[in-house]
């Protein structure tokens, strides 16, 4: 086929400083986005430790393994990592590599200003680590931050926070939030820009159309954040007032502007995910996507109402009845273009043939996961409930069935979806069952049952519980689950290092998907297509491999 | 590759540096409304120090907004002219435009000296001292930008290098230009008629 490129295997003379000079300086889409997940896998593993230390204090009641400011710390750099660190990146990352190969382009819209986003991030997640050894303390000691990752006021002024960890919190967060704009400005451009000839924006794949909702929500949240730091810089640094209550300031401001960003995040984090699903839900149910125009409207419609959520966030503060109802409203009618997307998804697998492998069964654990997640989230909704529930480890348990059971489920069913493509070879599927149902049954039990100890009143934050509050088996099951996450995670890590030196060769196309990334060589050569490629619908593999039937597109029937 | 069934529709595709460029006002509008809420929330919430109308005066800062604002009508000049490239009067408009920007950073700089020296009013006074010099600030700070941007151009246009084919790239920082006017015009309101 002539849009297929062919990768000229990269000089084995070159020495292994080259190699690292090639990757330091490349602009290509394709370095930078695996150099995106490859950064963020790294920190996903620092940040499962910050976890399993947390979880090892609290397997039992009155545990004296880690003291109450390390474990402070700990819970706040997890969040923190697990938000900045990994979930953008990552998503981000991918988004990178994947979207030009998609719409057919060969690069990014603004090369050089992509690699300046990486190193952006890069910076400002060292920036923030090293307030471990470099941030003075409480005690003239080095000290991470330890505010939370939501980092209220006044909590983080200079008297509750003397020291300077709240100002490497600020700072990292700050240029690692840069370079996450500068890198949504990019895929909007190449988006709008770099279509190849004939894809329409209801030929292009679902997955950049989320990545473009997803990086409007980047322009409007992130700054927000950003604004809202300076601020607190601004306290911390020259004296203002903005968080400061005894000068009239407000730390319910914070929490506005905090979260007028924060729950908008939580649909960057997770718009990404469903995109994966978008590509890998059809191709392993052998059918076109069911209701595609609906998918993107519900997408647009999602995007639209995060930005009137946030104060769900809030309910506990005791806002007046009319905003708690306002912002609950709010809450439910969000569920509605959600839910919309599950049964999407419902719709395509329905009447498929279906084929379980890995991504699709990641993809499969995604929609229970996440629809579980959504659920509780409802009920989270329900001020009352909220009153009741809220700052307990209910609430830890229903954000972990969104953004593990949802967004990480969909990280790993599109890294085994995409590896070949990026690698030449597959990721072993036996290994990757096995990860998949390791990886669920470790998730759940550890989170499952976070939703009991939560309704039981144990509160989230606090670095140990009471024994006889009928808490402790609960506690002991949650972090014997951590124990079947790890080992799924070396599983993981043992199946990528053995694949790419063993794995099968994948060949262009191994899933017979319909997208054009798959119409290259596998890995694609720098230039990505020979030619660039021509599409007369949304499925163009699909038209090569059956001329006489071609995809019916939207606009091809009005 | 097989001949396709039916034929290419149009595509849609804008150009990439208006993209770009209107990506990053939309980023600047949210840090802009961002600092422009928390003005509103704040004032007339300073329990001590100097308030905004004893200090604020409006004259000169009218002088220097019409300086401001006359500055887009220049740099519009400019653009037009590179692009029938009439570099002398590029030239010409791009120094006016230079001129009145650094005009309205003196302005504010004489106006923040006599609010520290007279009216001992800081960052750290009040709660009107933190949202006025953060907010002014902020825009300040735009607006050196666009000056190090702008004289950037004239000064390679003296060396002879800018040439009717950047026309694009100049336009692209003229937009810039009209942003951090448009948004003097919020700050001014907020600053100066709201909070006043
Ligand atoms: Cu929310």
């Amino acid at each position: 086929m002539a849009i297929a490129g062919h990768a000229e295997p990269l000089p084995s003379s070159l020495t292994l400083g080259a190699r690292v000079h090639s990757w330091v300086v490349s602009v290509d889409h394709k370095r930078l986005g695996m150099m995106y997940v490859g950064f963020g896998l790294l920190f996903f593993l620092v940040a499962g430790l910050e976890a399993a230390a947390m979880r090892a204090q609290l397997a039992r009641a009155g545990s004296q393994l880690i003291d109450p400011t390390t474990f402070n710390q700990l819970f706040t750099m997890h969040g923190t990592t697990m938000v900045f660190l990994v979930g953008m990146p990552i998503l981000l990352g991918m988004a990178n590599y994947l979207v030009p190969l998609m719409i057919g382009a060969r690069d990014m819209a603004f090369p050089r200003l992509n690699a300046f986003g990486l190193w952006l991030f890069i910076f400002g997640a060292l920036l923030l680590y090293y307030s471990y050894i470099g941030a003075q303390g409480l005690y003239g000691t080095s000290a991470a931050p330890d505010v939370g990752w939501f980092a209220y006021a006044p909590l983080t002024s200079r008297t509750y926070s003397p020291g300077n960890s709240t100002d490497y919190w600020i700072l990292g967060i700050m240029v690692s939030g840069f370079g996450s704009i500068t890198t949504a400005i990019n895929l909007i451009a190449t988006i709008l820009v770099m279509r190849c000839p004939g894809m329409t924006l209801l030929r292009m794949p679902l997955f950049p159309w989320m990545m473009l909702v997803t990086s409007v929500l980047v322009l409007i949240a992130v700054p927000v954040l950003t604004g809202a730091q300076a601020m607190l810089l601004l306290d911390r640094s020259f004296g203002a007032h903005f968080f400061d209550t005894e000068q009239g300031g407000s730390a319910v401001l914070w929490q506005h502007l905090f979260w007028f960003f924060g729950h908008p995040e939580v649909y960057i984090l997770v718009l990404p995910a469903f995109g994966f699903l978008n590509e890998i839900v059809p191709v392993f149910s052998r059918k076109v996507v069911f209701g595609y125009s609906l998918m993107v409207a519900a997408t647009v419609a999602i995007g639209f109402i995060s930005l009137g959520v946030w104060a769900h966030h809030m309910f506990a503060l005791g806002l007046s009845p009319e905003m708690n109802s306002f912002f609950a409203a709010s809450t439910f009618l969000i569920a509605v273009p959600t839910g919309i997307k599950i049964f999407t998804w419902l719709g395509t697998m329905i009447g498929g043939r279906i084929e379980f492998a890995t991504p699709m069964l990641f993809a499969t654990g995604f929609l229970a996961m996440f629809t579980f997640g959504g659920l509780t989230g409802i009920m989270l909704a329900v001020v009352p409930f909220d009153w009741q529930l809220s700052d307990s480890y209910f609430v830890v348990a229903h954000f972990h069935y969104v953004l593990f059971g949802g967004t990480v489920f969909g990280i790993f069913g599109a890294i085994f979806y995409w590896f070949p493509k990026a690698t030449g070879r597959m990721l072993s599927e036996r290994l990757g069952r096995w990860f998949f149902w390791i990886l669920f049954l470790g998730f759940n039990l550890t989170f499952l049952p976070m939703h009991v100890s939560g309704i039981l009143g144990m509160p989230r934050r606090i670095y140990t519980f009471q024994p006889d509050r009928g808490l402790d088996l609960w506690n002991l099951l949650s972090t014997a689950g951590v124990a079947l996450q790890a080992a799924a995670l070396l599983l993981f890590l043992w199946n990528v290092v053995h694949s790419l030196l063993r794995g099968k060769p994948a060949g262009n196309n191994p899933w017979n998907a319909w997208t054009l990334e798959w119409a290259t060589s596998s890995p694609p050569p720098d230039w990505n297509f020979d030619r660039i490629p021509t599409v007369g619908s949304a499925r163009p593999l699909w038209d090569v491999a059956n001329p006489h039937d071609p995809d019916p597109s939207p606009e091809a029937h009005g | 590759m097989t001949q396709l069934v039916a034929p290419l529709p149009q595509v849609w595709r804008p150009d990439r540096a208006k993209v770009g460029i209107v990506c990053l006002i939309v980023v600047e509008s949210c840090i802009f409304l961002t600092f422009v809420v928390a003005y509103l929330f704040f004032i007339g919430k300073s329990s001590n120090g100097p308030q905004p109308a004893d200090v604020l005066d409006l004259p000169p800062v009218i002088i220097n907004s019409v300086a401001l604002l006359s500055s887009s009508w220049t740099v519009v000049l400019a653009v037009r002219s590179l692009e029938r490239a009439k570099h002398g009067a590029f030239l010409g408009w791009l120094l006016c435009t230079v001129l009145l920007g650094g005009f309205f950073v003196a302005g504010t700089a004489r106006e923040w000296s006599a609010l520290m020296t007279e009216d001992r009013l800081f960052i750290s006074t009040n709660l009107f001292g933190t949202t006025f010099y953060s907010l002014v600030g902020l825009h300040l700070l735009h607006v050196v930008v666009g000056l190090v941007l702008l004289s950037g151009i004239l000064l390679l246009g003296i060396g002879g290098r800018v040439r009717q084919s950047h026309v694009n790239a100049v336009d692209m920082v003229s937009w810039y230009w009209h942003f951090v006017d448009a948004v003097w015009v919020v700050v001014f309101m907020t600053v100066y008629v709201i909070g006043r």
